[in-house]
Order: structure tokens, then C-alpha cells, then sequence
């Protein structure tokens, strides 16, 4: 039985309908990303076990349902590792599809890390700020932060999705449960006019804080990789019994609003989720290169300087396109640059705005980063040694072509004969 | 004779490309126009002759390079435009005796520049859709060639204030979702927004009208245009003037502006010419005047009106500007002496400091002048028809002839690749128009291998045929980009040499092969329904040529695609984003790994093959082409409209090809393929010969 599973498992057969699987699935996940967004897309097609429900172009078939990444990344790997203990043969002439078949298992194996592993964020800095955290801005935390420590500050974050549970909220070392009272996704939050109704906005129901002259546009929830959602809130505070009020907060701007309670003052806001280093960066300068004459981007550099004070380290360093700075376990890439020129730019378009110049990086954290160079290298090497023993067998037999057409079947090795008997079976 | 007929032919192309290279010079009594067109400027982020400026502006506008001045009239007449009468038409294709006068590129330039009102009437906006023609009321004007209308700048100038409303609109839709009026719309726009540019480039030719198509609504009720009309033709007297009056015209703006006593007459007369130079200088697009002055950064060109309008400041107006100016005079009243004596002074003034831009403005012309690819594309055709032809009466010398030719072609294709890359200092696939000519060379190398171990045709037919077809493809691709430009400057995120280097070398070689394989199946498939000569020779070194270039693509796209992903990671910290341009190149290893293991597993054999490495065509063509067409993701700067029928008219025929590959035997004409034949030893085999 167990050996039955083992031969099936290893058979060509598998792989060339997991193969054919994984075709239908990038296709019709690279055609989801037109309607669902990429990040979602993503999510669905690649990043899960099952899809169901799939449009391709317009045509709705909710009745579909296909193995999704995962299912088909896992057999492929079961697939593979026991096609390595019971097919492949061990001699010189098969070490390029040994080698090139270690390299896919590490790929995946790389890949499984990286999405289990890995944290994205980004840091966003002006001329001349230091951060000692970098922003996850597809996430949100309600922050509470106890002000009255002598050191330092004391942070609670609540992650978004309690508060979108819009329920009672308790922590061990909040004084105070917060009741969610609304939650919107995605909101601009205006200002309100004084004495006139709002057309579309809410208005929020709140006793104290920025909401009391507030409007909520709720917006919907957008899936675009190029904008982001940003929710909106209002919270009661209740000490025992007693309210202490209720207060809108939002992600859209990072406005700090404050509590007393019992002799204490808490800073409380709703804002992007924070990853805390134990170094700071400061954004030295920064130069938006364009070639002469024209629009079009050259350059994009950043001179930062890196304080891990623990380590007594100072030093400085250059990151710019295709330079990434590695430090600690992370990368730091140059992602986004507006700098005075656009800054002109984008005033001058939507009047009234004020942008100031800002460099940003993207922060990630990828303990796996480096399996794909080993795995390329792998592949590589392996599918090149193969072809080339292949190509001098080929030579050799063109040279001498009466053995070639006398007996074809010198050429067939081994595997492939025990390959086509498998199959017949 | 009979016997060397093929070399014959050999020598009567390579002589003609050999003497396409030789170098040309002017008339010594003429304008020396050549001359003029190897002077640089720096248009797009690049330094460039006017014969490339000139080229790329007519491509765009017109969708060719050359300016015909002569055609047929009504009732059969023959000679210049203007003295024909409608309709006009282009010379017909058969009309051999007729060898219509036409315009260089550089010489249409020098008329924009120099005779604006002579170039206005010239025949050049290609007006595509018939609705839009009808809009603007073109029925009964412009020239035909075949199909395509061709219209002057005057027959469009009363519709500009219109076009600019009306773009408004256009211009704020999505490239991909626009209708195909609204491309032919936004093609035209594109074209006349161009020909202003370039046109107020050198003297301000006429502001008035030019901002009346790229002014915002503001600008336009700001301004008082009437000031702003057309110039005369002695651009050189009008900036001495200038440049006399500029220390009297500062004065009396000083005065003017601290509210004293002043000049009005000389006001007046200098703002008439400073303030067309300062909207000059916003309207050109090209940088005329090198960065000649002591000490000044090498790429620190400057626009004509820039440079005037600082002059007022610096109190003298630059003598390159002088040059430009008298050489458009020159030409303007017609005094070739005085124009080549300009010339050659402002030449000299570039010794010793831009030795390296003026050296690279004539290879750039030769270049030019050399159209590597246009004349490997028709060597190409010449060889495809006899090699197919070879096959019909097994005519070993039409079988020679067409492989010498598929190798002349692949040289002269070679030779212009080689130095395109020498003028980018790049490798060999900067954008999707030169990822189509290196997917043509790659094939027809292998092509070429391939027919040298088997010698059979088959080689050369799919080399010329690969070869020319991805030139035709490039071709368009070229039309289609913006600026015109196959050389553009690469944006900061794909400057690094290196990865364009390995990843996108290899991954072009990658599409290559696998279309490579695809057209051998398309052979296979073709000659064994519709002719007899499919026999079982022929039918196993097929499977062996497609089995050898699976493995062949297999390797480069998987190199490549992996190569992408660590480039991703080394720029973006994502190795693998699942963006639509990955998933296209995964999707090709994904492809030609199944087509692999479902040879090993014994699941397909020699049909099985031919119609897998079939579809390979579909997906290749889908990841090189289809996933510009989304327009999602970071790789979406590839983008191009029009050919979405393609690729659908493509994957059809390719459809219809795999189904032909499933009929039954009985269908077939080369009757009973070889593995369902006899069972003697050669069925089996068939399989069993390409072990993995």
C-alpha cells in the first residue's frame, strides 16, 4: 500500500498533471489581477489551498473550484522528493537531473520559507528625521501608550482586525476596556463646516477629541497595490462602569489624543502597524537624478546614517537602486522618492496640498533570501551539464552514423525505458 | 553557370549591403545637408544627430521615414503635389518607371526648422480612423497610399483648438482601455504635438498656433496671442538685433519696473523678441546648444530659447546659437556657400570638447544610413521562398542558395546588433522592440545550426522564417512607442547592465528556442496533412531538432526566470511578486518542464510532441506580448495597444495547426506516421531515441 502511494507519487504521470494544474492557475491568477487587484489576486490564486470562483475575461464561473499555490507547491514537492529516493538513478549521467531536481525542491522549499517567514514594511523619512521604526501600511493598531514612565514609553497596539470585530476590548495592562462603536475600512476624514448638514459624510457619534469637528467620508475598500485603505474608528473608554467618552480615531493622520486616568496619561491613536527596531536611521540627503531634458527617472540615492546605540555603532551609508542596504537581518530598498522638484509638481496639480520631499525605503525581513541564488545556481548548472552531455552523445553518434541508424536504441538510457514501462503499467 | 548560381546570388546581396556602408557625401555646391544631419543635439536624455532626430519624429508622425514630393493627380497626371489636382495618390506599386522625388530625413528637418511655412505643407500626419477624418472634414484632402491617408500640417491647423479640447478628454483615459478612435485620436495628437515642438525648436516659428494645441485653458485666456504670429526667414539678422538691443531693452525694463521714466519704443521692440524665446524655450523639445563653455558639465545642453532668454542676463547671445541661426537663414534664402562655410566653423568649435558626441552622431548616421535590419529582413524573404521552394523539387542548389542567404541575413542581422549595442553601451535587449530583434537572431542561429547537422531545408526555412517575422514585429514595435526612439534611456530601476546583461539576454532566448521548437512542429504538422514529404527520415530528425530545443528553452528560461527573481529581490527586496510579466516567463518553463516529462513518462510521442511545442506558441507569445496588454504591475513600461487582434489571429492559427495535428492518419498526405507504421524497429524507437 505504502509503496503503491510511493510509485504513484513518483510517477511522471503526477508531474506532468501538476505541471498542467499549475498552468491553469498562474494564467488564470495573472488574469484575476486585472478585476481583484494584485495583492488579492495573490492571496487567492497563489498564497491558498483552494480557489473558488474564478472570472476570466468577464466570464464569471463561480462554480469553479482548483487546487490553489499551496496544493499544487506541496504535491510537486512530495512528488519530487520521492521521485528522489526511488527513481532517480545515482550515476554521472543523471547528475544534471539530480542536481537541477535538488535545485526546484530547494526553490520551493525557499519559497515556503519566504511566505512563512518574511515581514514587509516601509520606512518613510524627510531630510534630516530619524526613525527607529519602519510602517506596515497594509496594517493598522489602536496604540495605547502610558505616557507617565519616567524611561520610556509603554505601547499597547490592539491589531485592526479586534477593532473591526467591533466588540469590547480588554487588555491585561489597559486600566480600561474600549468599546468599538463604528469602524470604517476605508475614510477621508474632513473638517466639519460649522452649522450646515454633510451631504454624504457621517457624522460620529463621539463626546470628546478631533471627532467633534469631524466628518467620515466612507470610501470603499480599494485593492489597488498603489493606494491604500485607510479605517477610521470611534471608541468609548469605560473605567468600570464608568464612560470616560468616546473619541474618533483615524490612520489618516497620526494625531495623538489623551486620557487621564487614574493619575496616569495615555496617548491613544489609530495608526499603521509599527515594527520597533533597536537602531535608528536618519536621512542625510537624497538625489532624484533625471536624465537631461526629459522626465524620465536616472537615479533615485539616499545618504543615511545608521545609531545602533546598544552596539555603539555610528556609520554611514548610500542606498539606492539596485543597492539594497542589508543590516541586521534586514533590507532596505530604495522604493519611493519625491523630492522638491515633484513636490513642485503634485502642489501645483492639487492646489492647496502641502508635500513636503521624502525618501521612502521598503524594510523586509526575509530569512530565506538567499535559497533562490543557490537554487539558481543548481538548476542552472544542473540543466547545462545535461544538455551538454546530451549535445557530446549527440556528436559522437552523428559521427559515426551507421552505428546511429543501425541501432537507435544505444541511445536510450536506462530510466527512460524503465520510465516508459512505469507508464505502461 | 547552373552549378554557381547560388554563390551569384550570394555575392549580389552581400555587395549591396557591403555598399550601403560606403560613406556618401554632399554635392560640394549643395547645401551639405548629410553633413548637417551628423550634428548632435540632445533630445530625450540622449545625445543624437539630426538624422536620428529627424527619423524618429517622421516615425511617429508619419509611421516612415521618407517624405515623397511627387505622385499621381487626377486623370493619370504625374509630377509635384502642388501642381496636381485631387485626388492625389502615392506611386503604385507597379509603376516602375516612376521615381517619385522625395525628402531625407535630415532635409525635412532643416525645412521645419528653416522654411516652417514650406514644411506646413507637406504631406505627413497619417490620419488612421474614418470617423476622425470625417471630424475634421479631410475627405477630399491629403494623399493615399494604399489605403493609408496622409495629410499636411496646413489641411489640420484650422482644427487645433478643437483637438485640444478634445484631448482633454482622451488624454485622461487609460492607454489600454482607449477605443480605436481614441488611439487614432491620441496617435495624431501625439504626432502634432511633435511636429510643434520640433518646429519652435531652433527660431520661434510660430508660438501662437503651437499653444493653441499644448497651452492649458488658463494659459490661453492669460496671453495675447496676436503678438505671438509667424516669423520671417532671417532668423540670424533678427538675433544680431536682439543682441544689439539688449543692454538698452534691459534698461528701459529696469526703469519700466521701478516705475521711472523709459524707452517705450525699445520696450516694446525688445519684449517682441525676448518673450517668444522664453515660451520657446518651454515649447522645444530639443536642446540645441552644446555645453561648449569652459568647465561646463558634459550633459549640460541648453533649449535655443533657455539660452536666449538668459543671454538678456548675460548681456551676449551664445555663438552656437549664432551657427543655428544662420544656418537655417542660409538655407531659408537659399545660399549653400555661406550655409557650408557655417557649417564647418561650427563643427570646428566642437574640437576638443565634444569629440566623443560628434564621433558618436556620425556612427549613429551610418547606422542610419545602413538599415541593418530592414536589409536582413528582406535577404530573409528571399531565402524562406527557396528554401520552401527547395522542398518541392529536392533542388540541392536551391537548397545551397537559401542557406548562404540565411547566413548572409543572420551576418548583416549580427552586424546591426552588434552595433546597436555599441551605440546604447548595452547589452543586447534594452526594451520589447530590441527583445524582438534578439529573439529573431537567437532563432536564426539556431536555425542555422541546426540546418548545418541536418541539411535538409528545414533549418533555413525556419531561420528566414523566424528571422523575418520577428523583424516585422519590431518593426511595428518601433511605430508604436512614443517617442519614436528604440534607443531610449532606461528609467533608474532598469539601469543596471548586469541584470540586463544575464537575465534579460537569457530570457529572450528563452522565448527564442521555444517559438523555435513551435515553428518546427508548425513544419511537421504542415508538411505531413497538405503535402507527401513528410517521410520518416524527415519526421525523426524533426522530433529530434523539437526535443533538442525544448531542452534548450527549458535551460534559458529557467535561468532567466530565476535571474528575474533575484534582480526583483536585489531591487524591490521581493524575489517572486507574482507580478504578470513572472508569471509569463514562469508559465514558460512550466510549459516546456510538462513538455519534457510527458516525453520521459512515454505520455505523448512524436504528435504529442509537435502539438505540446505547438501551444508552447500560445504561451510564449502570451508572455512576451499578452501581459503588456493587462496593464497591471511593475513590468507594465512594455506597453503597447494595437496588437491585441494579433496576438488572438496568432493563437488561433496555432489552435487551428494543433487540430490539424490530431486528425487521424487517413487525413494525413505523408499518410501513416512513422510510429503507427509498419512495426519494424523504427515505431518504438521513434519514442525511445530522445531520453531525457
Amino acid at each position: 500500500m505504502f509503496a503503491r502511494l510511493i510509485k504513484n507519487l513518483s510517477s511522471l504521470k503526477l508531474t506532468v498533471v501538476l505541471l498542467a494544474l499549475g498552468l491553469v492557475l498562474i494564467f488564470l491568477g495573472t488574469l484575476a489581477q486585472v478585476h481583484e487587484g494584485l495583492y488579492n489576486a495573490q492571496t487567492r490564486f497563489f498564497k491558498s489551498w483552494f480557489v473558488m470562483g474564478v472570472t476570466v475575461f468577464n466570464v464569471k464561473l463561480p462554480w469553479l473550484v482548483l487546487p490553489g499555490g499551496y496544493t499544487i507547491g506541496s504535491a510537486l514537492f512530495a512528488s519530487l522528493v520521492a521521485a528522489h529516493f526511488t527513481r532517480f538513478q545515482w550515476t554521472w549521467r543523471k547528475s544534471g537531473i539530480f542536481m537541477t531536481h535538488l535545485g526546484v525542491i530547494l526553490l520551493l522549499l525557499g519559497q515556503l520559507g519566504t511566505d512563512i517567514l518574511s515581514t514587509e514594511s516601509a520606512m518613510r523619512l524627510e531630510e534630516g528625521e530619524t526613525k527607529n521604526y519602519s510602517e506596515d501600511f497594509h496594517a493598522n493598531e489602536l496604540v495605547f501608550i502610558n505616557k507617565s514612565l519616567p524611561d520610556e514609553d509603554e505601547v499597547i497596539a490592539i491589531p485592526e482586525s479586534l477593532v473591526a470585530a467591533k466588540g469590547e476590548i480588554t487588555h491585561p495592562q489597559l486600566p480600561f476596556k474600549i468599546r468599538v462603536k463604528e469602524y470604517w475600512p476605508n475614510a477621508a476624514v474632513e473638517k466639519a463646516v460649522e452649522g450646515s448638514q454633510p451631504p454624504m459624510a457621517v457624522v460620529p457619534k463621539v463626546t470628546d477629541g478631533i471627532g467633534k469637528l469631524a466628518w467620515v467620508f466612507p470610501m470603499p475598500v480599494t485593492t489597488d497595490m498603489e493606494s491604500r485603505n485607510v479605517p477610521s474608528a470611534t471608541v468609548e473608554i469605560v473605567a468600570g462602569n464608568e464612560s470616560k467618552g468616546t473619541w474618533l480615531v483615524t490612520s489618516q493622520k497620526a494625531i495623538q489624543q489623551t486620557i487621564e486616568h487614574a493619575g496616569k496619561t495615555w496617548e491613544f491613536a489609530l495608526r499603521f502597524q509599527r515594527h520597533y527596531k533597536p537602531y535608528s536611521l536618519t536621512l542625510l540627503n537624497f538625489t532624484h537624478d533625471r536624465y537631461p531634458g526629459t522626465d524620465l527617472p536616472k537615479d533615485f540615492r539616499s545618504r543615511v546614517r545608521i545609531d545602533h546605540p546598544a552596539k555603539n555603532e555610528t556609520r554611514e551609508t548610500e542606498i539606492y537602486m539596485n543597492n539594497p542596504l542589508r543590516y541586521a537581518g534586514l533590507t532596505f530598498y530604495q522604493l519611493q522618492m519625491v523630492d522638491e522638484q515633484s513636490a513642485r509638481e503634485m502642489m501645483a496639480r492639487n492646489p492647496g496640498q502641502k508635500i513636503t520631499p521624502y525618501s521612502t525605503f521598503q524594510v523586509v525581513k526575509n530569512p530565506s533570501w538567499l535559497t533562490p541564488y543557490f537554487a539558481c545556481l543548481l538548476v542552472g548548472a544542473g540543466l547545462a551539464v545535461q544538455f551538454l552531455i546530451h549535445l557530446v552523445e549527440f556528436a559522437q553518434k552523428r559521427k559515426s552514423p551507421a552505428t546511429a541508424t543501425a541501432s537507435p536504441a544505444k541511445a536510450v538510457n536506462n530510466l527512460s525505458r524503465k520510465n516508459a514501462e512505469d507508464a505502461k503499467k | 553557370m547552373k552549378k554557381h548560381w547560388p554563390w551569384l546570388l550570394f555575392a549580389v546581396f552581400a555587395f549591396e549591403a557591403a555598399f550601403s556602408l560606403k560613406p556618401r557625401s554632399d554635392q560640394p555646391d549643395a547645401f551639405q545637408v548629410r553633413e548637417w544631419g551628423k550634428l548632435p543635439a540632445l533630445v530625450n536624455g540622449r545625445v543624437q544627430p539630426f538624422d536620428s532626430i529627424a527619423r524618429n519624429n517622421l516615425i511617429i508622425i508619419r509611421g516612415n521615414t521618407a517624405v515623397p514630393l511627387e505622385g499621381n493627380g487626377a486623370n493619370g497626371a504625374w509630377g509635384k503635389w502642388e501642381a496636381l489636382q485631387g485626388p492625389l495618390t502615392e506611386r503604385k506599386w507597379y509603376q516602375f518607371t516612376q521615381h517619385p522625388k522625395k525628402l531625407s530625413p535630415a532635409e525635412w528637418l532643416l525645412e521645419v526648422f528653416s522654411k516652417p511655412e514650406q514644411a506646413d505643407t507637406r504631406y505627413i500626419f497619417l490620419v488612421h480612423h474614418p470617423e476622425l477624418i470625417g471630424q475634421l472634414k479631410l475627405q477630399d484632402k491629403g494623399v493615399e497610399n494604399s489605403g493609408l491617408r496622409y495629410y499636411s500640417f496646413n489641411d489640420l491647423k484650422p482644427h487645433l483648438a478643437e483637438l485640444r479640447k478634445e484631448f482633454l478628454q482622451i488624454g485622461a483615459v487609460k492607454q489600454e482601455l482607449r477605443t480605436p478612435y481614441q488611439r487614432s485620436f491620441a496617435s495624431l495628437h501625439n504626432g502634432l504635438t511633435s511636429y510643434l515642438r520640433l518646429k519652435n525648436s531652433l527660431a520661434p516659428a510660430n508660438i501662437a498656433e503651437a499653444l493653441s494645441l499644448l497651452a492649458g485653458d488658463e494659459t490661453l485666456d492669460r496671453m495675447d496671442l496676436s503678438v505671438l504670429g509667424p516669423r520671417g526667414t532671417d532668423f540670424a539678422g533678427d538675433l544680431a538685433k536682439f543682441e544689439r538691443l539688449i543692454p538698452a531693452g534691459l534698461r528701459a525694463i529696469t526703469a519700466q519696473q521701478n516705475k521711472q521714466e523709459y524707452d517705450k519704443a525699445t520696450f516694446n521692440e525688445f519684449l517682441g523678441y525676448a518673450e517668444p524665446f522664453v515660451l520657446q524655450g518651454q515649447i522645444a523639445s530639443l536642446l540645441l546648444l552644446p555645453p561648449l563653455a569652459a568647465g561646463q558639465p558634459r550633459n549640460d545642453w541648453a533649449s535655443m530659447g533657455t539660452a536666449l532668454r538668459d543671454s538678456i542676463r548675460a548681456g551676449a547671445v551664445p555663438t552656437a546659437a549664432h551657427a543655428h541661426a544662420a544656418l537655417a537663414t542660409a538655407y531659408a534664402q537659399g545660399k549653400p556657400a555661406d550655409f557650408n562655410r557655417v557649417l564647418n566653423e561650427y563643427r570646428s568649435s566642437f574640437a576638443g570638447k565634444l569629440d566623443s558626441e560628434v564621433k558618436k552622431g556620425r556612427q549613429e548616421a551610418l547606422f542610419n544610413q545602413f538599415l541593418p535590419f530592414y536589409r536582413s529582413m528582406m535577404i530573409y524573404v528571399v531565402a524562406l521562398i527557396l528554401a520552401a521552394a527547395s522542398w518541392l523539387n529536392w533542388s540541392e542548389n536551391l537548397n545551397r542558395a537559401a542557406f548562404r542567404l540565411v547566413v548572409l541575413a543572420l551576418v548583416i542581422h549580427s552586424v546591426g546588433l552588434l552595433f546597436r549595442m555599441f551605440l546604447e553601451g548595452r547589452p543586447p535587449v534594452t526594451n520589447l522592440y530590441s527583445s524582438a530583434i534578439f529573439v529573431g537572431w537567437g532563432a536564426a542561429v539556431l536555425g542555422v545550426v541546426l540546418e548545418r547537422i541536418y541539411r535538409n531545408g528545414i533549418g533555413s526555412v525556419t531561420a528566414s522564417a523566424v528571422g523575418f517575422i520577428t523583424l516585422i514585429i519590431a518593426h511595428h514595435l518601433a511605430l508604436a512607442s512614443s517617442t519614436g526612439d528604440t534607443m531610449e534611456m532606461m528609467r533608474a530601476v532598469l539601469d543596471t547592465n548586469f541584470w540586463l546583461a544575464t537575465h534579460v539576454t537569457s530570457i529572450t532566448i528563452g522565448y527564442a528556442s521555444t517559438f523555435l521548437a513551435g515553428f518546427l512542429a508548425m513544419i511537421y504538422v504542415l508538411r505531413g496533412v497538405f503535402t507527401p514529404t513528410l517521410d520518416q527520415a524527415t519526421a525523426k530528425a524533426l522530433t529530434r531538432m523539437v526535443y533538442g530545443i525544448v531542452c534548450f528553452a527549458t535551460l534559458f528560461s529557467f535561468v532567466g526566470t530565476i535571474l528575474g527573481g533575484i534582480w526583483a529581490d536585489q531591487s524591490w527586496g521581493r524575489f517572486w511578486g507574482w507580478d504578470p510579466k513572472e508569471n509569463g516567463a514562469l508559465l514558460i518553463v512550466v510549459w516546456n518542464a510538462l513538455i519534457l516529462h510527458a516525453r520521459w513518462g512515454g505520455l505523448v510521442r512524436e504528435r504529442g510532441l509537435m502539438n505540446l511545442a505547438l501551444f508552447g506558441n500560445i504561451v510564449t507569445a502570451w508572455s512576451w506580448f499578452g501581459t503588456n496588454m493587462l496593464g497591471v504591475g511593475l513590468h507594465s513600461y512594455g506597453f503597447m495597444d494595437a496588437a491585441f487582434k494579433w496576438l488572438m489571429i496568432f493563437n488561433v492559427s496555432q489552435l487551428v495547426l494543433i487540430a490539424l495535428g490530431c486528425l487521424p492518419d487517413r487525413f494525413w498526405r505523408s499518410g501513416k506516421t512513422p510510429q503507427a507504421g509498419p512495426p519494424s524497429d523504427s515505431g518504438p524507437t521513434a519514442l525511445k531515441t530522445q531520453p531525457g
